[in-house]
């Protein structure tokens, strides 16, 4: 195999994300190129060199990559294609991967795969339908086989033992007219980031109202954890759509997860039940979601979130 | 007033795809053959964030802005039940690419798109609304083929979308994974619906009614020169492993101690 990972960064960092699609191309064998379109991004072109199993960079040094746009990406994509030849395209599982990938696939008229969570050889891959309640094994007929990889499935790669060398400059600047980047409002919070945090703090429809997630915010302060949500609560308007776990939100595998007053629809579970320890806590002892937690607690949470926080604060 | 009002429409289509899936509370089971999954004999219903992409795209029509909107399904005979729906949320009328039940299971998102790309040649409709992903194969790729194969911009996950004055650009806000991101697109363009775009209606009564007289065209994959012969092949469905679960504790302080001492978290 010779894959080309396509990195996701700010022009300063790569995404975590990304360093997880890396470690499921090294099982792919071969050589990995990763490419790096960015304005700037030396910083970037100088972790990826390191970064394990890296044995060449491409870097794509323009403007035009601001803000991550998939029309300018695809052409720094579709450019490396036609100059290397890969037989593997991989990008991260992430609103951007998930943007720019299906449209460099039928550039390239390549089927694609989203969201894979297993490798098994060089084109078959394991990935889960139905909101995880059904695992497919796929195997690919392409030449080229596209991919995003599912975060949470993969250890992140490590910034060290790659061999790359000075990086190859691409020539191709992305600059199109179709589509422009105008402003972000990404939530702020103090907390760790909830797509990698060891620890998750989740709520949902019993928290009841809103203001409620203050007392999530408070434990989760305590015990370095990050907060999720169920698609309910988000509905509700009680906390912004990143918050929100499973099906159509973000997929987590926190060493520990910690549910209140969630009942455990099946779109929930398919963003979490990868954790290593799911805990629920809910006052209705007839919720489906104890069929899956190692420690169930019935309980009213407006009583329990405070006791824990009191009884495993540092 | 016909000169204001023509004046004030500023689209003249939108093609909003409609793919028929598995209704989503329920849990298909999968085939003793490893296979696929069972979905005969279950409730089906139209794709709940191409219902979305429909709900917004008749708002718009509403709002006086789209002269027409085109429902387009890909699917056997069954998927006319899904665009009766979206005829009854207010499309004008259909296109149904007809196929059979073995060609519709295997139907991949890229032979989607490329469908959807011959009939958009034919229809030339100015935006062309989907789901973010449908959710039985959970692929979240074909809004993003189509505008590759078009070579027009694409808007993924909208949670808002705003036609600007003329009609030639829109505004749309995506959910990314750190909060929200606002693009312009220049039309014609794809965009791609998130859960929070809107809530879609309920379908009332005498608009099932009157979709029943609202025009269904059929077409084949051949008559739109696309071979939709599957890329990829399944080797096996099979169920999830089983999480052992179950166990329950009594009280706050059993709970911080297995934490501690079993799972070692604290």
């Amino acid at each position: 195999a010779s894959s080309l990972v396509v990195l996701e960064h700010n022009n300063k960092e790569i995404q975590q994300a990304s360093l997880n699609a890396l470690t499921a191309a090294s099982q792919l064998g071969g050589d990995i190129s990763v490419l790096v379109a960015g304005n700037n991004a030396d910083s970037v072109v100088e972790s990826a060199k390191k970064a394990a199993g890296v044995t060449q960079v491409i870097y794509a040094n323009s403007p035009n990559y601001d803000g991550l746009l998939p029309e300018s990406f695809a052409k720094a994509v579709v450019a490396a294609q036609e100059k290397f030849n890969f037989s593997h395209i991989v990008g991260p599982a992430s609103t951007f991967g998930k943007s720019l990938l299906p449209r460099v696939a039928a550039k390239l008229d390549a089927a694609m795969l989203s969201n894979i969570i297993a490798v098994k050889g060089e084109d078959t891959f394991v990935r889960t339908i139905y909101a995880g309640n059904a695992v497919a094994t796929v195997k690919s007929k392409d030449t080229v086989k596209i991919m995003t990889v599912q975060a949470t499935s993969f250890d992140a790669a490590k910034l060290e033992g790659g061999t790359a060398g000075d990086p190859v400059a691409l020539d191709v600047d992305g600059a199109q007219d179709q589509s422009k980047w105008i402003s972000q409002e990404l939530s702020k919070s103090d907390r760790p980031d909830l797509a990698t945090a060891p620890r998750v703090v989740c709520g949902g429809r019993g928290l009841k109202e809103g203001s409620n997630f203050e007392l999530l915010y408070n434990f989760a302060a305590k015990i370095d954890a990050a907060v999720g949500a169920t698609r309910a609560a988000v509905d509700a308007g009680w906390c912004p759509s990143d918050m929100q776990i499973g099906q159509t939100g973000k997929t987590i595998a926190p060493d520990l997860y910690m549910a209140f007053g969630v009942s455990g629809a099946i779109q929930h579970l398919a963003g979490m039940k990868d954790s290593k320890y799911i805990v629920v806590v809910n006052k209705d002892a007839e919720a489906p979601f104890f069929q899956v937690a190692d420690y169930g607690l019935v309980g009213d949470l407006f009583n329990v979130v405070p006791e824990l926080e009191k009884k495993l604060a540092k | 007033l016909s000169l204001s009002l023509s004046l004030s429409v500023m689209l003249s289509r939108i093609l909003v795809g409609c793919k028929r899936v598995v209704h989503y509370q329920l849990k298909p089971r999968v085939k003793p053959d490893k296979s696929g999954v069972i979905t005969e004999g279950l409730q089906h219903a139209i794709n709940p964030f191409d219902e979305i992409a429909m709900e917004e795209a008749v708002k718009l029509k509403e709002a006086g802005k789209v002269k027409e909107v085109v429902a387009v399904s890909c699917g056997p005979k069954a998927v006319q039940e899904t665009i009766r729906t979206a005829l009854a949320m207010g499309a004008d009328r259909a296109i149904h690419v007809s196929m059979d039940d073995a060609q519709y299971e295997a139907l991949q998102p890229l032979a989607v798109a490329k469908l959807l790309s011959k009939v958009v040649e034919k229809e030339t409709p100015d935006l062309v609304f989907l789901g973010k992903q449908a959710i039985d194969d959970d692929a979240n790729q074909t809004g993003q083929m189509l505008a590759g194969l078009l070579d027009w911009p694409q808007a993924t996950f909208a949670s808002e979308v705003e036609l600007n004055e003329d009609g030639k650009v829109i505004k749309v806000v995506r959910e990314i994974d750190g909060g929200l991101e606002t693009i312009n697109v220049t039309v014609p363009a794809v965009v791609t619906a998130d859960l929070r775009l809107n809530e879609p209606r309920y379908v009332t009564l005498p608009n099932i009614m009157k979709a029943k007289k609202k025009k269904i065209e059929e077409l084949k994959p051949a008559d739109l020169g696309v071979d939709i012969s599957p890329r990829i092949d399944v080797v096996s469905v099979e169920d999830p492993p089983v999480r052992q679960g179950g166990s329950m504790v009594a009280d706050v302080d059993e709970l911080v101690d297995k934490l501690k001492n079993e799972a070692k978290m604290f």
